[in-house]
């Protein structure tokens, strides 16, 4: 917590820190460098790809690796891979980063008030996080898309609800710490009023621990919702996205096995990326844990 | 100790109750009517609501879920909408198989990752760590459902070496313990071990590290014991929290099968919930996350007692 507390005091000198920090790491950097290309890719994708991503052809079916006209080969249905998994990238990234996001923020805040005004609201609040713990989180994730049916709307709903809990947890018990500090009982002794100090003293000081936390998260989220449409719950066809692609080349194994493997490559080097990243910014922000 | 272990199966009690809750609730949000399930849309309406009664669907939620709650407390999971058939003789082969898998796994994935950590901690900030590190993020960052992928197209598509779906030769469910049986199960247990793998390397490397900073050590290498008397000091005091990392683990394992079960048609609990969902099977959905779910309370409650029973530290606080 040395760090965190070092926000109060100086903050930018903590930030100053931070990026001569991240900026030395070389790992952080080009991981955080391959996924800015890869977003790049995905928000211009009509303008970076070759073809259209819904138009096939029966003629050139599951055609190999570098053939003329289709760098990455075609798919079961004739339609360029290299367009497809730019634009399957829109689907990946936005189920996979979606229930994150809101778990940061829906979690991030209950897990606050949790921390911060303890007694029987904390209690509510961490006995009803207890009960999603209970559950193994792909469990979950298939419990819930599974009986809600297949969409990508039911599968961000089925993963915010995944990812929720975790983030409350380590948002209360940072809370908790900071709250028993000594200035922050002093700000209270002062006649601070409660609102003032959670947004002066205690925001800044968990809000960049429950963010690495969550950033740690989005590696597993893109694999789960990958993973969702792979099993026929999140995207449905013919919407380009990664694991609806792998399951759907999975009969080419045979046939195209290169060309089949791809999208589960984008799923791979993304999530390794964003854990990779999540590991440079602990480290760089000195958050425990 | 008693107080502790009492405390602690009453703590079990609510958490299970809710866990069964939230399935009862799973055919609830389920979209449409349940009842839509079981009868023809064109039946008429007094037998709709015979069977509605019949099924207790007319009763209010609680009293469902009370006698829900009942029939499950006597061994009667219900009946699968697709089949007719009883639940649970299903499930409970089903689970036989994705146990075996999930031990499979566990055992492949523990000990290479308590390998890779403590060789990690050993070497810290050497090559052997880095190399060590980075296998371990490789094998949480790997949709594992594309590993099965990779492994089948080299290993059975074009070496011809294992088999790449099923868990028999003979293409029953049924496992034995013969070579002709355990062909099948490497390639799934291969592809399932990598997030255990990893995850349990990435806590041994912290554990290890931090117990071997400490002074103890110090003083033990100080009074001139040998490596491998260290290392027994060591592993005694990294192992309730190994425990309980590899306990959490195994009941991911078993929950967490699903898409690996898929890939390789391995007849286990994660095959049975593909096929509830694809029929839009809900009792058989339900029933199958709330045995694995009751499996994982239980299992946590486990790791909990066997790492107090095992480490005095805990106990005394």
């Amino acid at each position: 917590m040395s760090a965190s507390v070092a926000v109060a005091v100086a903050p930018r000198g903590y930030w100053a820190g931070v990026r001569r920090r991240l900026g030395r790491d070389r790992v952080t950097l080009v991981c955080g460098g391959v996924l800015l290309l890869m977003l790049l890719a995905i928000i211009a994708a009509p303008l970076v790809t070759p073809h259209s991503p819904f138009q096939g052809s029966m003629l050139r079916r599951l055609k190999p690796i570098g053939f003329p006209g289709y760098p990455l080969g075609t798919d079961e249905l004739g339609r360029d891979m290299l367009t497809r998994l730019v634009f399957g990238g829109r689907l990946s990234w936005l189920i996979g980063i979606t229930p994150v996001a809101i778990g940061f923020c829906v979690g991030g805040l209950l897990g606050i008030v949790a921390g911060y005004v303890g007694g029987g609201v904390n209690m509510l609040i961490m006995r009803v996080t207890d009960v999603f713990y209970a559950f193994p989180s792909v469990l979950l994730a298939v419990a819930i898309s599974g009986a809600l049916g297949s969409g990508v709307s039911n599968a961000v709903l089925a993963l915010t609800l995944v990812f929720i809990p975790p983030v409350i947890r380590v948002a209360e018990s940072v809370t908790t710490g900071v709250r028993n500090l000594d200035y922050v009982e002093a700000a209270r002794a002062s006649g601070a009023s409660g609102l003032t100090i959670v947004r002066v003293h205690v925001l800044p000081n968990v809000l960049g621990p429950i963010f690495v936390y969550a950033t740690g998260l989005i590696s597993v989220s893109m694999i789960l919702a990958s993973g969702l449409s792979f099993l026929g719950l999140g995207t449905k066809p013919p919407e380009p996205e990664w694991g609806l692609m792998l399951n759907t080349l999975r009969s080419a194994v045979y046939t195209q096995p290169w060309v089949s493997v791809l999208p589960g490559v984008c799923i791979f080097v993304t999530s390794i990326c964003f854990n990779l990243v999540s590991d440079g910014l602990r480290a760089a922000m000195d958050v425990r844990g | 100790m008693l107080l502790y272990l009492v405390r602690r199966l009453l703590y079990a009690v609510p958490i299970a109750l809710s866990v069964s809750l939230v399935c009862f609730m799973l055919v609830h949000i389920a979209p449409g009517d349940p009842i839509n399930a079981i009868v023809p849309p064109d039946a008429p309406a007094d037998v709709v609501a015979q069977v509605r009664a019949t099924y207790g669907l007319d009763q209010p939620l609680p009293v469902q879920f009370a006698l829900w709650l009942g029939h499950v407390a006597t061994g009667d999971l219900g009946r699968s909408l697709a089949t007719g058939r009883q639940i649970w003789p299903d499930l409970a082969s089903a689970l036989l198989n994705t146990f075996i898998l999930a031990m499979a796994a566990a055992a492949i994935g523990f000990v290479l990752g308590c390998l890779l950590g403590g060789l990690a901690a050993a070497y810290l900030g050497s090559w052997v760590d880095r190399v060590a590190v980075g296998v371990s993020v490789a094998g949480v960052s790997v949709p594992h459902y594309w590993l099965g992928m990779v492994l089948v197209i080299v290993f059975s598509v074009t070496l011809n070496w294992l088999p790449a779906m099923g868990a028999g030769p003979d293409g029953s469910g049924a496992f034995a313990a013969d070579w002709a049986h355990l062909r099948f199960l490497v390639l799934p247990a291969l592809t399932l071990c990598v997030i255990p793998m990893g995850i349990v390397a990435r806590a041994v490397r912290g554990i290890v590290a931090e117990i071997l900073n400490q002074d103890f050590i110090t003083t033990l290498r100080g009074k001139g014991l040998r490596r491998r008397g260290v290392l027994v000091h060591v592993i005694k005091n990294a192992a309730p929290n190994t425990l309980a990392v590899m306990g959490l683990q195994l009941g991911y394992l078993m929950g967490g099968s699903i898409l690996v079960e898929t890939v390789f048609s391995w007849p286990g609990t994660g095959f049975l919930l593909n096929n509830a969902i694809f029929q839009r099977d809900i009792p058989v959905l339900q029933a199958t996350i709330l045995v694995l779910s009751l499996f994982f309370v239980a299992l946590n409650l486990g790791v909990d007692l066997l790492q107090t029973a095992i480490d005095p530290r805990i106990r005394r606080s």
